[in-house]
């Protein structure tokens, strides 16, 4: 299994920055970046990077099960993450997830069926100061209203 | 950028050449022009444990939660040990409420930078870490420039500054786990594990990373240093209170006409920030409650909140100065869904490796979520109290406290809310049996 070029280059890079034999050090960081690459955490993934950090495949599969940004199905193009946790929540965060889940006719780590959006109600995403947040694949949106966010999913439509 | 419009309360010192609005992040050469760096050039002719004297002089105390004296916590390193010496940050802003880490790393990169080298060099250490969450992939991507930028000037490397000294930094990914901005659980992710929590002692300063002696501080605190070595110590303590030195970023969110991220001396009264600062309770209401440190801190009621803003303050007022997170709630807020919500967080969030967590977790968001609902009996409001106080100091690390503390505040200062609750409620419950089931 290869990566993009950039990729491949970005994990040498990884690698070097764990002490001698401890490279598995570069797990976590290497399973998102590829993940982001290629779409979701298959089965070949996970035996790619435990060869290339010398480490058994269950222990790849350990760390899978445990962080939340990991996925082993492919997520929506435009993966809406909508913050519900305390600052969100008392500026009107739920009624923003209810508002999507409605509009996009799916519900918490949901998939519409052209595969464009997917749905996912996350804990604090640290823009508190900005409620109420919530994050497209990896770009913050804040100070949110249903208005705003109807707008944000038109031109997200409109990029396919 | 995440920037808000100074306010004349503000002291700053942290965030003295932010510029508003700012439209990139303030680059290494306005850095160095502005005495950017200089105070790691100080550090480079001080003695290991001059540095460390100058940061416990500043009485600087962790900006991350706990609060713990840095200086004191750098000395603990045995910089004679044979063994590699590591600094990490925790960069894994995660706790409700806080959203400052990643103001300092996307205005200003190179003043972590700058505070990791200088911790490195008191410690007697070639090697660092920042451990950023997940989700904040474009400020990995913004460390990682500064970082290649300052590679690329001698600020890092092989040879820092000529001085024969190495030091070499780079970030590191999370991927979705609030446990892992526990320091132990932090180090185990680091280590390309699950982030489960590890029993202290020995502490990260005796084994840390890859079992090295290790400082992790958070992003705020090395953030701190570089002014420290350059202004003194003195100059630093003297902006806050006693025991309390310096200026912090306080995080105002919920119920407020102007939120924002804003930089204070230690000591400033709470009410003060919230109502001049953070502009008062939004459309005109009143202020029932602040959640002062973040969300694992216990409330305060608006008649609580006339106090200090500094650590010992704050522990006297029963509640924790924490992250620096200052939810703001009005009068109109439902505390029972506060409180359920919460509760559903801590209960996603717990990684499982301690019972009293798990059990305590998962069973306060069952009780919480059916006294929200309405359908709870006032047993449930004693059983979430008597649950938290079961998880209180019985677990590896402070999650489950961290769930515990809210729910008793919570549940002691607004029992009123959860009994109108359960009275309000239509839906039609037996009489609850008080005959105990077993007599002996």
């Amino acid at each position: 299994m290869t990566f993009s070029p950039e990729l491949e280059a970005k994990f040498e890079k990884m690698i070097a920055n764990y002490p001698p034999g401890r490279q598995k050090g570069a797990l976590i960081p290497m399973l998102l970046f590829a993940q982001d690459e290629i779409g979701s955490v298959t089965p070949e993934l996970v035996q790619e990077v435990a060869s290339r950090l010398k480490v058994k495949p269950v222990e790849v599969e350990e760390v899978l099960g445990f962080y939340t940004m990991f996925t082993r199905e492919p997520r929506g193009k435009h993966h809406i993450q909508i913050c519900t946790n305390i600052s969100c929540m008392l500026t009107g965060g739920e009624e923003l997830f209810a508002h999507a889940s409605k509009k996009l006719g799916i519900g918490h780590r949901q998939k519409t069926a052209d595969g464009q959006f997917s749905l996912e109600e996350v804990e604090c995403l640290g823009a508190c100061s900005w409620a109420p947040a919530l994050l497209v694949n990896y770009d913050f949106h804040f100070n949110l209203t249903p208005e705003k966010l109807d707008r944000l999913i038109d031109s997200l439509r409109k990029m396919q | 950028m995440l920037l808000n419009e100074p306010h004349p309360l503000e002291v700053r010192v942290l965030t003295r050449r932010y510029v508003y609005p700012q439209a990139e992040p303030i680059g290494l050469d306005q850095y160095v022009a502005e005495e950017g760096y200089d105070g790691l050039r100080k550090a480079l002719a001080m003695e290991p444990d001059a540095i460390i004297d100058e940061v416990k002089k500043s009485s600087l105390r962790g900006r991350g939660g706990a609060g713990f004296p840095t200086g004191m916590k750098w000395s603990f390193v045995d910089r004679k040990s044979l063994k590699p010496k590591y600094i990490v940050v925790n960069a894994d802003e995660g706790e409700p409420g806080t959203c400052k880490d990643r103001v300092i790393m996307e205005n200003e990169p190179h003043r972590l930078i700058e505070g990791c080298l200088i911790a490195g060099r008191a410690i007697g250490s070639n090697r660092g870490w920042i451990y950023i969450r997940g989700e904040y992939r474009q400020y990995i991507e913004c460390m990682d420039r500064a970082i290649e930028a300052a590679y690329a000037r001698g600020y890092l490397g092989d040879n820092v500054l000529g001085s024969g000294w190495a030091f070499h930094l780079s970030t590191h990914s999370g991927a979705g786990s609030y446990e892992c901005g526990e320091e132990t659980a932090l180090l185990e992710s680091l280590e390309g594990k699950r982030g489960n929590p590890r029993l202290k002692p020995p502490f990260p300063a005796v084994s840390g990373a890859f079992q090295c002696p290790t400082v992790v501080n958070n992003v705020e605190t090395y953030a701190a240093v570089p002014d420290i070595i350059l202004k003194g110590g003195e100059w630093y303590a003297g902006l806050g209170t006693p025991r309390n030195g310096g200026t912090r970023l306080v995080c105002l969110s919920g119920h407020l006409n102007r939120p924002g991220v804003y930089e204070v001396p230690l000591g400033m009264n709470l009410l003060t920030m919230v109502n001049e600062i953070g502009g008062g309770v939004w459309k005109g209401r009143k202020l029932k409650a602040i959640i002062p440190g973040g969300s694992s801190s216990p409330v305060l009621r608006a008649e609580e909140c006339d106090i200090p803003a500094d650590y010992d303050s704050f522990a006297k007022a029963g509640t924790m100065l924490g992250s620096g997170a200052t939810v703001v709630l009005d009068e109109t807020t439902d505390m029972v869904k506060v409180l359920s919500r919460l509760m559903k967080f801590y209960a996603h969030e717990s990684c499982g490796w301690c019972i009293p967590c798990r059990e305590g977790t998962a069973w306060l968001k069952t009780i919480m979520a059916r006294l929200d609902a309405g359908v709870g009996t006032t047993n449930d409001i004693d059983m979430v109290d008597q649950l938290a106080q079961g998880m209180l100091g019985r677990t590896f690390c402070p999650l489950g406290d961290a769930a515990a503390m809210p729910a008793t505040a919570i549940v002691r200062k607004f029992r009123d809310e959860f009994e109108a609750k359960i009275a309000s409620s239509q839906v039609f419950l037996p009489a609850p049996n008080t005959q105990p089931l077993v007599v002996l």
